[in-house]
């Protein structure tokens, strides 16, 4: 770079631009998009033939519909565990090898998902009915979702975890530290803003799926995307929808809170115990 | 001896997970060659369904929106989604924190929902080309994907790099784009791959925001009613598998001819 | 990262050549959007409609009813020509979302049998041209299932634990269980909707499955031995595993009418009505059906199909079965009661 090119850029900083300002197109495209159509489901939520009432919210939070949510919650759960202890591993695995092995091999655990979904499952409903007596139970369903989230764990966590310096971990096993310890004080507290993004991908969308306990588990259970599915179109009953939409909104946003609550917690415990 | 255990282990991991991702794709791509339309019911070898598929213009034309809406969706929401975090990340937490928890409204809300008010947005405000519709809802619901997967590799990169670009003389696009963007690429790269398969897959959003135009998806879910072509579901997956096997293997070839090379100017030296 | 970035760049070079050949091309001749059940009209027709007419047809689908519905009420959609079905065309009326057909237009109507027009739905046929029908019954594996299949109650026998599949569609499990029941499938008492929910509930031990499409796929395959289907899908499942029976049980059924119908909004209804009396022409009508699997409401393209359709019970069931079916009306605000018993039985 010529030295009179530096001189001008440097002038140039001095209009000091803040990074912050780099969100600006995104907030534009969120107020639009995201958020203007959200105040429509607002309106439908707390309104009844235009005036206002808290009628359709008292409504949607019967118990019928409560035992929904708990259920998808409950399969939510259990669907992000499997995924963390089994994507983990993959990430891990994955972010010790070379780097270009990695690349490749990465590509070929999305891969899978690039077939239609619908089609997927049905060839996993042709699996399960052959070779397992699983077919239509609830093991079905978390396996369906397992399988279809699994991506979107090991991706963020992989990303993280290549970044980790390795002589982090040297440092730890010279100060005598076995591998656990390593893992346990060093390594997991570094990738956390991995997981906490897993998390976020597979937990979040896996509380309104529908499709997978559909044709999965048979549609013994309901869940709650079948719920709010069911308000918006069979009923044709936005303000029911709405409210329903709502109620799971207040839900995982609260739950999102305390996680990142807890991570700050870790986070900062981690990092104590690091140095 | 326990490395060679660890690396055993490691291996045989791995391809059991494989296994399990790629067990329901093979059951497809056997039974895309079927006579009958049944999925678990051999009838015998045919390539008609192949044949048929070319040859109806519905497929085909979903096929390229699919796609195209795909590509460009997930490129424009990588954009977009990469500065929001980048921006996001140099925020003060409160600002942070609320604008976090907007970002995963779509993701939290159900696609119905999703579908649904940007149709009722789109009335709203005139708003009639399907294409366009669809390109800006699929835009919408990658968005999240792409600033969850930034914004980690934000935390851990340091900010001090782009401070240091700054009093080097750069300017803030161009610090942006020679120091924190490099050093962020795997996180943009995941979110890139991640709305790119999403895009592939929606079919309820699509169907409420769209007005007229089919993708892949849509038409998928439609035709169950009637039994899907069975070689609908190889379409994407084959030749895309065969692009990224081309260009990965290229680049590992790259990477090793390189790798000589330096050797050989070590060597003189 | 390189490799990703390459990956990137070629896919996209690819993808963006890909969707401007996507926006070009068409030409300024007038296009219909026609917004279909998937997979629902034999597409070698279209290209045939195409030809003989010059107008282009851009054929969209939908999954279910409802959502059409849903679609069809947004002032700004864009369709032209649509197939929903009878209790939807009812509501579709109510809510003043069609256009009234000018019958002078479609000369063909005289080839549809007169025992489908001026239905309830629609009296008059004023908004709505007949499409396809058929009826609700039970498919059965002859060689799984030894009782005679004759009544909706084989589907609450204890011997068929495991092996009966119900379909996953609110109205229409529950509209069986009201005509085994004794009731009327368009009931407006709480009473009998509460009836059918304590047997639907009382069943959901035996039940294999609550399935829609892959209702077939088990069937075919003998995972199960009995399931509620469409008779379409009877068709096709029978022509797939002849061990499959259909039957239409005494207690009554639902028979139901898929319609032809332009929405209001359309702008092109000249040609719409041009591709409705297209599809009511007979040979069009009968190559149609044969495509399908479902029943032509089209006697004259009923004629030209042969002894294989005409003489097969499924596929045109005697009228004595017709007489104890029922079509479905539109349930009003009623819905609800129906869609909360629904999700009792489900959680149950």
């Amino acid at each position: 770079m010529k030295r009179t090119d530096v001189k001008k850029q440097k002038s140039m900083t001095g209009m000091h631009i803040r990074r912050s300002l780099f969100a600006f197109p995104y907030i534009v495209w969120m107020a639009v998009f995201i958020l203007s159509p959200m105040l429509l489901i607002l309106y439908y939520a707390f309104t009844s033939e235009g005036g206002a009432t808290l009628e359709n919210i008292v409504q949607a939070a019967n118990w019928d519909n409560m035992r929904v949510l708990l259920d998808s919650v409950r399969f939510a759960l259990y669907t992000t565990v499997l995924c963390l202890l089994l994507g983990y591993p993959i990430a891990y695995l994955l972010s010790r090898m070379k780097k270009t092995t990695a690349a490749l091999l990465s590509v070929f655990f999305i891969v899978p998902m690039w077939m239609n979904f619908l089609l997927r499952t049905y060839a996993w409903k042709v699996l399960l009915g052959a070779f397992t007596k699983i077919l239509y139970t609830e093991a079905a369903v978390l396996l369906g979702m397992v399988y279809n989230f699994l991506p979107f764990m090991i991706l963020p966590i992989y990303t993280t975890l290549i970044k980790l310096d390795k002589s982090y971990i040297e440092a730890a096993a010279d100060l005598g530290a076995n591998p656990a310890t390593t893992f346990l004080r060093v390594v997991l507290p570094l990738s956390m803003s991995g997981i906490i993004s897993g998390v976020t991908m597979v937990f979040i969308p896996s509380t309104t799926t529908f499709a997978i306990s559909q044709l999965l588990g048979g549609g013994k259970t309901m869940l709650y995307g079948d719920l709010i599915y069911m308000k918006f179109i069979t009923e044709q009953s936005w303000n029911a929808g709405s409210a329903l939409s709502i109620i799971l909104l207040v839900f995982v946003l609260l739950s999102m809170t305390f996680m990142k609550k807890a991570e700050r917690k870790t986070s900062d415990e981690g990092g104590g115990r690091l140095w | 001896m326990v490395n060679r255990l660890k690396k055993f282990f490691a291996g045989t991991y791995l391809g059991l997970m494989l296994v399990f991702l790629y067990a329901p794709i093979l059951i497809l791509i056997v039974f895309s060659f079927n006579q009958s339309k049944t999925l678990g019911n051999w009838t015998g070898f045919t390539f008609n369904w192949y044949a048929q598929l070319f040859s109806t213009p519905e497929i085909t034309d979903a096929l390229i929106v699919t796609l195209s809406v795909a590509a460009i969706s997930s490129v424009v929401a990588t954009v977009l989604g990469t500065l929001a975090a980048i921006g996001l990340h140099a925020m003060k937490r409160r600002d942070r924190l609320l604008l976090e928890n907007i970002s995963q409204l779509p993701m939290v809300n159900p696609d119905l929902v999703t579908g649904i008010s940007l149709m009722l947005l789109f009335l709203f405000v005139g708003f009639r080309d399907g294409y366009t519709r669809l390109l800006i809802a699929h835009i919408t619901f990658n968005l999240p994907y792409v600033i969850f997967s930034v914004l980690p590799k934000l935390r851990q990169s340091s900010d001090m790099l782009y401070e240091a670009a700054l009093d080097l003389g750069c300017t803030p696009m161009q610090a942006i784009q020679k120091v924190v963007i490099p050093d962020i690429m795997p996180g943009i790269v995941s979110g890139l791959i991640m709305a790119f398969t999403l895009s592939l897959d929606d079919f309820v959003i699509s169907f409420f925001a769209g007005n007229g135009v089919d993708n892949l998806s849509m038409y998928i879910y439609a035709s169950a009613r009637r039994g899907v072509n069975p070689a609908l579901s190889t379409i994407i997956f084959v030749p895309v598998v065969t692009l990224l096997l081309i260009v990965n293997l290229k680049s590992i070839r790259e990477e090793r001819n390189a790798e000589l090379q330096s050797r050989k100017v070590d060597m003189k030296r | 990262m390189k490799t990703s970035q390459k990956i990137v760049c070629l896919a996209l070079a690819l993808l963006l050549s890909l969707s401007c050949f996507a926006c070009g091309g068409k030409s300024a001749k007038v296009t219909l959007n026609v917004l279909n059940w998937g997979d629902y009209i034999d597409p070698t027709l279209l290209r045939q409609f195409e030809d003989e007419t010059g107008i282009a047809i851009k054929y969209t689908t939908m999954t279910s009813n409802e959502e059409m519905l849903v679609k069809l009420a947004s002032a700004d959609n864009i369709y032209d020509v649509c197939f929903p079905s009878d209790y939807i065309i009812e509501k579709l009326i109510a809510d003043d979302l069609l256009y009234p057909i000018n019958q002078d237009n479609i000369p063909n109507l005289k080839n549809i049998d007169p025992r489908f027009l001026d239905l309830s739905f629609d009296p008059g046929n004023t908004y709505s041209v007949p499409y396809m029908w058929g009826t609700v019954g039970i498919l059965y594996n002859k060689t799984m299932v030894s009782d005679p299949v004759d009544s909706w109650n084989i589907l609450w026998d204890a011997k068929y634990t495991g092996e009966i599949l119900m379909y996953d569609s609110m109205r229409d499990t529950i509209g069986i269980t009201l005509k085994k029941l004794g009731y009327d499938i368009n009931t407006r008492n709480e009473a009998d909707i509460q009836a059918a929910q304590d047997a639907l509930i009382a069943q959901k031990p035996l039940v294999r499955a609550y399935l829609t499409d892959d209702i077939k796929m088990e069937l075919i395959n003998g995972s199960a031995a009995m399931g509620v289907v469409y008779s379409g899908d009877a068709v096709y499942c029978i022509g797939e595993n002849p061990d499959l029976a259909y039957v239409v049980p005494k207690e009554g059924s639902n028979v139901w009418f898929d319609n032809i119908i332009i929405p209001k909004t359309s702008t092109h209804t000249a040609e719409a009505e041009a591709f409705i009396n297209f599809l009511c022409d007979a040979k069009v009508a009968a190559q149609n059906s044969d495509y399908i699997g479902y029943s032509t409401p089209n006697a004259a393209g009923l004629a030209l199909m042969g002894s294989d359709y005409i003489d097969d019970p499924t596929y045109n069931p005697p009228q004595e079965v017709l007489d104890r079916c029922q079509i479905y009306h539109d349930l009003g605000d009623f819905v609800k009661v129906f869609s909360d018993a629904w999700t009792k039985i489900k959680a149950a």
